[in-house]
């Protein structure tokens, strides 16, 4: 009964291929991020479809609810199925979307890490948009840590999910410079805790971490969820001049906290530039425009010239953009 | 003394046989059939990508695991229990194969002790109710989470991974395009539907769904099966949480989170009956293979993962008034 059936579907879903047939010139992209409800991927994705609107190529994107790291396997999957050109994804792992991935690129699909990077499994990817030297944000952080806080104390990290490559790449580089710069040697790191994305999570953990540790000077959350939810925990704790804060979070999402002092800086980049430069990428390599070689570069409207680094990688800035008092009311996202 | 020249008594007033083809029909398995046929014929109509067998077979196997477990659950539901921890039981066995593995047990050892510590979880789960007569649901409630949170303090935040090549990816190796998890699960409802249906012990199930007092003034062995099924509820979990670490090649304390109401709702949209003594194995299985339908066919269509769940939350609500309905007709 169920073949038969099948049967009369394909017979539906047949007629139905023929009109979808014709309009497959533009290329079509889908994103996929960590998970639904980080506003941080929604200016991302804006950038994505400005970009597309101007460059017609077709936008759309799919996201699982959590940012586990096997969450996004199925979501790939259906995409590979859907016959997309190109697949750009914000990895929640950096080894548990291998096989799927080089499932799709044997069916022809472009695969395009955006904003983190397979860390050690760099081949089962064509290329990656990183925002930044992801080498330098770990010691930026320190850095404007340290600067807070006069250089010593305890202090704490609070991150997103143990197996994100993108907060993990960062979080080794500053266990690095904690231990081999002597400019931090007096700063001691006595936690990292994972608030797994999950506003919720980051909340408990941060009370938790300001329990625990009465002594402590200093929290950096490399993380937008992360950074809003300490934040919020330290405004109505009361400890904002005992607990220094900083970390990565958007403009909109830590104006209150700013203006009212309960973080003094905070570092991040331009998300929406990554999205624009993806789809730039993307939309330039499948016309033949661009070559996905080390060494080439192209031109971007508005971003200037970018070059292909190293293991394919790219970036959309040369530095950590760095948020205070006096340069928060210019940015909106 | 009997009169042999008068009818047997009743006889004359009994009510007509309700024609063959009623009762086939009139049964919840059915509607699970025609809601499983309604859903191929609707996810199909939504993206012209889903009609397409491999991809289907492909998919599945993210559902296979929990598939597996709600078989076994449909026979503890017949009984008139419940078990709510299967899931937690799954995250905790795997955890104890994968710290064992870790700490240099070989792997073959440390599935051993991963099954046997489903078979333990699930014998305690058989101890609450069995031995203390605790009412299952709030039991397997407590125990859902105590499992969980020791899976937490045994494993951390963190993944553990490293397994050999051969254990992982059970999921990509197929028979033609049919993968292993879909032929196991195939196997185990076969097994399962001839045990319930065609032997002593499945009869036996029933009868004490029915009425448990009646069945252990029948004779029947209450205490020992329904300890059993518990046990088996177990060691089934273990086998899925050792799947699931195959297919994701890692074990996490959160593996499997919220599955035990996937499972549940596996075998209410079957048709089984809440309260137990009626039900089967073959409606777990075609509405495992439903929720297999939904969620693909609403993936591959790009739909928000919310409305799946509004989705299913109908579909649960309807057919548990749909099975009410019919065994309350059906009621003598």
């Amino acid at each position: 009964m169920k073949r038969r059936s099948l049967l009369a579907g394909l017979a539906v879903a047949a007629s139905l291929m023929g009109g979808a047939a014709i309009a497959q010139d533009a290329v079509s992209i889908v994103y996929i991020p960590k998970n639904t409800g980080n506003p941080y991927f929604d200016s991302l994705e804006a950038g994505f479809r400005d970009a597309c609107a101007s460059l017609g190529c077709e936008f759309t994107t799919a996201a699982p609810a959590t940012a586990e790291a096997t969450s996004q396997i199925p979501f790939i999957t259906a995409q590979t199925q859907r016959g997309v050109d190109v697949i750009t994804i914000s990895p929640n792992s950096p080894d548990a979307l291998n096989q799927v991935l080089d499932r799709a690129r044997e069916r022809g699909v472009l695969v395009l890490a955006v904003n983190g990077d397979l860390v050690g499994n760099e081949t089962h990817r064509d290329a990656a948009i990183l925002p930044v030297d992801f080498k330098k944000t770990g010691p930026g952080q320190v850095e404007l840590l340290g600067s807070m806080i006069g250089y010593e104390g305890e202090i704490a990290i609070l991150s997103a999910t143990t197996d994100a490559p993108d907060q993990n790449t960062w979080i080794a580089a500053m266990l690095d410079t904690l231990a081999n710069d002597p400019k931090y040697a007096k700063m001691k790191l006595v936690a990292t805790v994972y608030g797994d994305d999950d506003p919720q999570k980051s909340t408990t953990e941060a009370e938790a971490l300001l329990q625990t540790y009465p002594d402590l000077k200093g929290i950096i959350s490399p993380t937008t969820v992360g950074v809003a939810a300490a934040a919020q925990v330290i405004q109505s704790a009361g400890k904002a001049d005992t607990v220094k804060l900083t970390g990565l979070g958007t403009p909109n999402q830590m104006r209150p906290f700013v203006k009212d002092g309960t973080v003094s800086a905070f570092q991040l980049w331009s998300p929406y530039n990554e999205g624009v430069l993806a789809a730039h990428f993307a939309v330039g390599l499948k016309n033949g425009t661009i070559r996905n070689e080390v060494g080439a570069t192209f031109e971007v409207p508005d971003l200037g010239t970018i070059t292909i680094g190293e293991n394919n990688v790219m970036n959309t800035q040369a530095e950590l953009t760095t948020f205070d008092a006096e340069n928060i009311d210019a940015f909106n996202f | 003394m009997t009169d042999a020249s008068l009818p047997a008594p009743g006889v004359q007033n009994a009510a007509p046989a309700r024609p063959r083809w009623q009762v086939l029909l009139v049964r919840p398995e059915t509607g699970t059939l025609l809601l499983l046929v309604g859903a191929i014929i609707v996810a199909a109509n939504l993206s012209p990508f889903f009609s397409d067998l491999r991809f289907i077979l492909e998919s599945s196997t993210y559902y296979m695991e929990f598939g597996l477990v709600a078989l076994v659950l449909t026979l503890v539901i017949i009984s008139g229990e419940i078990d709510l921890s299967p899931a937690a039981m799954m995250a905790l066995s795997a955890c104890v194969f994968a710290s064992l593995f870790q700490a240099g047990l070989p792997i073959g050892l440390a599935m051993v002790a991963g099954v046997a510590t489903g078979a333990a979880l699930g014998a305690f789960n058989g101890f609450l109710v069995v031995v203390l007569q605790l009412p299952s649901i709030i039991a397997t409630i407590g125990t859902l989470t105590l499992f969980r949170g020791l899976s937490q303090v045994l494993a951390g935040d963190r993944s553990i991974s490293g397994f050999p090549a051969w254990f992982m990816g059970i999921d990509w190796r197929t028979v033609g395009i049919v993968p292993y998890p879909v032929i196991g699960f195939t196997l185990a409802a076969l097994a399962l539907a001839v045990l319930l249906g065609m032997t002593v012990w499945g009869r036996q199930i029933y009868q004490i769904g029915v009425s448990e007092i009646a069945a252990r003034h029948a004779g029947v062995r209450v205490r020992r099966i329904k300890f059993g099924l518990f046990v088996a509820m177990g060691v089934t979990s273990a086998l899925a949480g050792l799947l699931t670490a195959s297919r994701l090649a890692s074990v996490r304390y959160d593996m499997a989170t919220g599955g035990e109401l996937q499972m549940v709702l596996m075998v209410m949209l079957g048709g089984t009956y809440i309260f137990g003594g009626r039900g089967g194995v073959l409606g777990t299985f075609l509405a495992a293979w439903l929720l297999v339908i939904i969620a693909t066919g609403m993936n591959v269509a790009n739909i928000v993962v919310t409305s799946q769940l509004v989705v299913m939350g109908l579909l649960l609500i309807g057919s548990i008034i749909a099975t009410n309905a019919i065994y309350a007709r059906t009621q003598r």
